[in-house]
């Protein structure tokens, strides 16, 4: 009966939702033509670049003798939008001309008036920023793989891995979509495939594993005209932005962004006008967020420990009690306790 | 053979009504409500699995975590404590006066995991991956992965807990034997395991220090989740227990209200006690931290109406009732506690997290999510009033009285 019940209901409201609903109401925070890249489903980087991890795994080719990285010069991003253009060809995600990529630096009203990040069908996006003498400052958002990832130390089943070329990838079939990876993240990067209602994945830049383990650069840095991204060696890449600073005095703020936030990321960051005006988050602080969750997780099993021993005491000493109890037949009631 | 199990699903689920009296008797106004709930909760299960988590939430790549993790996983699980608290207290720490509510409290923890757990599973992406987490792929240094299997644990431990009474109803002595014995053991588990896991759902917030408003951040989420699960626990019991000995009193033969209402009254003590250590820990907090510069706008006042309105109001509140020996304060105290911990789960997951996006931009849940939790709200109680009329919960089987 329950069932019957259930299925009818079941039906019915299958029924009632293809009759009610023709168009899925769209969620609120994006409900305002923005782009599509929010309904994006399908991901196929994920898989792709798991695939060649487990392969190389399995041949037990040896580790990147040391990690890499790309350094993003701010000052010299024009805006043209080619990396994003790039990204989404490789990746396979939808994609426009890329003339209509490069045109909005120059358009009124364009992509850039709105503060944009990373969604299911887009792994980098650039924005626009304006310094305070009013010159427009370029910031490319993308995955900062970290040295420490937040989002593979909080994953439940390890779906992600930190790779020792650098990148951090991401297993779609033994994701369970919980999203705390989401939640975690201190830079608000990973994305989900929302409307997937059976394999929905999180998505988020792979710094092109695929073509980086084939001695090639990463798709965004291999069209970057301006010279904005360099791919390289992170320990070089560190030299090379400190040098940039001490070279050309009063040109950069002092300051290589992700040379220590959060334990240090593989993508870094030098800037003429202090990050906390474009759009960086300067309060994540210099602790790998897997610290915060092992000093927990150590003391959650040191309180299970101690605590277990006076718990099996107390235990004992009430099954001693019981029995002693059937041998007296009358008790009395208000008995005191230990 | 098919007579036989006709006639015991009729003793045992109809309770001796044939189907159409048992269809007659359960037409009820408290019964329609309740369908109209499911029907609408069940739409938004049936709808969130054919259309997806994007459609039926307003779940965002900002908000990943929305009602659903926040009032049915959050609160659900705090709320579903009794059987940590008092559950406990009866069977480890030998407190017979409590020895009453045993069973009801090992049964609404019971239900209270695997209801959490059934809405969760609407919640998650890839909800048929989940066996990962217990046989296949196991992230060692995840907060998350640590939560997820003590639930599975402590899911098998409340069974165990409430194995005795099953069996009562089913008559079989030998297996209830059995499981009587197990339940000292399981309680033993079970606290460290319940203790665990609520400790471990504060502790999911512990890696967001950047995210999470500093009133609220706090190395000390895992004791205040702890501490409250305990205070939003007990208050649970009081409040069930005072409504199910009202609607189930003809099954309680030797009632004594006054015994009672003394009960009540001692579970109020303990549920202050909780309250004065957590918002003694809350100051050590906001002291240490050196927090005031953050006390103003509307995030501080927040802060504050949630400390003084559903802290330390209650403990007052819990602390006029014992020395003025009056019951209906315990009652009072115990729902705006349990209130306050929903208001604090709900806080710390949909208004603090993210409190630096503006106002118009913030998640909220669409009508879905609500009705979902709700429908899944709606058959918990529907399936504890089932197993209340025909299990032996609130009253002894006269059959296994001696044992007790």
């Amino acid at each position: 009966m329950k069932l019957s019940r259930r299925n009818f209901l079941k039906g019915a409201g299958a029924l009632i939702g293809s009759l009610i609903i023709t168009k899925p109401t769209i969620s609120l925070a994006y409900s305002k033509g923005e782009a599509p890249s929010i309904y994006t489903t399908g991901n196929k980087a994920n898989a792709k670049n798991w695939k060649i991890y487990e392969e190389r795994k399995k041949k037990r080719l040896p580790a990147a003798e040391e990690p890499y990285g790309v350094l993003v010069d701010i000052s010299k991003c024009i805006g043209c939008r080619r990396c994003e253009w790039a990204c989404n060809e490789w990746n396979q995600n939808p994609n426009r001309p890329l003339k209509e990529f490069e045109a909005s630096v120059h358009q009124k009203p364009s992509v850039f008036d709105k503060v944009r990040r990373p969604h299911a069908g887009n792994f980098t996006v650039v924005n626009r920023f304006y310094s305070k003498d009013g010159t427009p400052v370029y910031v490319k958002k993308q995955c900062m793989h970290c040295i420490h990832p937040a989002c593979y130390s909080v994953c439940l089943v390890e779906a992600y891995r930190k790779t020792s070329e650098g990148p951090v990838i991401y297993n779609p079939s033994v994701c369970v979509g919980c999203r705390y990876c989401m939640l975690a993240c201190p830079f608000d990067i990973p994305a989900y495939e929302y409307y997937d209602p059976i394999t929905p994945q999180v998505t988020k830049c792979t710094m092109c594993y695929d073509r980086i383990v084939e001695g090639k650069v990463p798709a965004c840095v291999e069209i970057c005209t301006g010279g904005a991204l360099l791919f390289g060696k992170r320990s070089e890449l560190l030299k090379i932005s400190h040098e940039r600073i001490t070279q050309n005095p009063g040109k950069y703020v002092d300051h290589v962004y992700g040379e220590k936030e959060v334990g240090g990321t593989s993508w870094l960051y030098i800037s003429p006008v202090p990050f906390e005006e474009i759009g960086f988050f300067v309060n994540v602080g210099e602790t790998p967020i897997p610290e915060y969750s092992e000093k927990f997780l150590f003391a959650v099993k040191f309180f299970e420990v101690v605590g277990a021993w006076p718990l099996v005491f107390g235990a004992y000493y009430q099954i001693s009690r019981a029995k002693k109890k059937r041998y007296s037949t009358n008790e009395v009631k208000g008995e005191s306790h230990g | 053979m098919a007579k036989s199990t006709n006639s015991w699903f009729k003793e045992k689920i109809l309770m001796g009504r044939t189907w159409n009296e048992f269809i007659r008797d359960n037409i009820t106004i408290g019964n329609i409500i309740a369908l109209i709930i499911l029907v609408f909760g069940i739409y938004a299960m049936v709808y969130r699995l054919i259309y997806g988590l994007g459609p039926s939430t307003n779940l965002s790549d900002e908000y990943p975590w929305g009602f659903w993790i926040g009032f049915d996983i959050l609160v659900g699980i705090a709320l579903a404590a009794p059987g940590l608290t008092v559950g406990t207290a009866i069977h480890l720490f030998g407190i017979k006066e409590y020895h009453h509510f045993a069973r009801s409290v090992a049964l609404s923890s019971l239900l209270g995991y695997i209801f959490a757990v059934f809405a969760l599973l609407f919640d998650l992406g890839r909800y048929y991956n989940l066996y990962n987490l217990l046989i296949w792929s196991w992230g060692f240094s995840s907060i998350l992965f640590l939560v997820g299997w003590h639930f599975f644990l402590y899911i098998i431990i409340c069974m165990i807990e409430f194995a005795p009474v099953f069996f009562e109803w089913l008559d079989l002595k030998k297996a209830r034997e059995f499981f009587a014995k197990l339940v000292i053991w399981a309680t033993i588990f079970g606290v460290i395991i319940a203790g665990g896991h609520q400790a471990a759902l504060g502790g999911l917030y512990v890696v967001v220090p950047s995210k999470l408003h500093m009133l609220w951040y706090s190395v000390l989420l895992p004791p205040f989740f702890l501490i409250s699960a305990i205070f939003g626990g007990i208050s649970i019991v009081i409040l069930e227990a005072t409504i199910t000995h009202k609607a189930f009193r003809y099954q309680i033969k030797d009632f004594d209200p006054q015994e009672f209402d003394k009960k009540l009254i001692g579970l109020g003590k303990a549920t202050a006690c909780a309250l004065y250590i957590y918002l003694i820990l809350k100051l050590l907090d906001f002291a240490h931290y050196e927090k005031w510069h953050y006390l103003k706008g509307f995030y501080g006042w927040w802060y504050l109406f949630e400390l003084i309105g559903f802290v330390l109001v209650p403990a007052l509140i819990f602390t006029s009732a014992f020395r003025q020996n009056k019951v209906w304060l315990v009652k009072l105290g115990a729902l705006l506690t349990a209130f306050g911990v929903i208001v604090n789960r709900l806080n710390i997951c949909l208004l603090a997290y993210k409190w630096y996006i503006p106002f118009s931009q913030k998640y909220y849940p669409a009508w879905t999510e609500i009705a979902l939790s709700a429908g899944v709200i709606t058959m918990l109680v529907l399936v504890y009033r089932f197993v209340l009329n025909r299990m032996p919960v609130l009253y002894e089987h006269p059959k296994y009285k001696s044992e007790h």
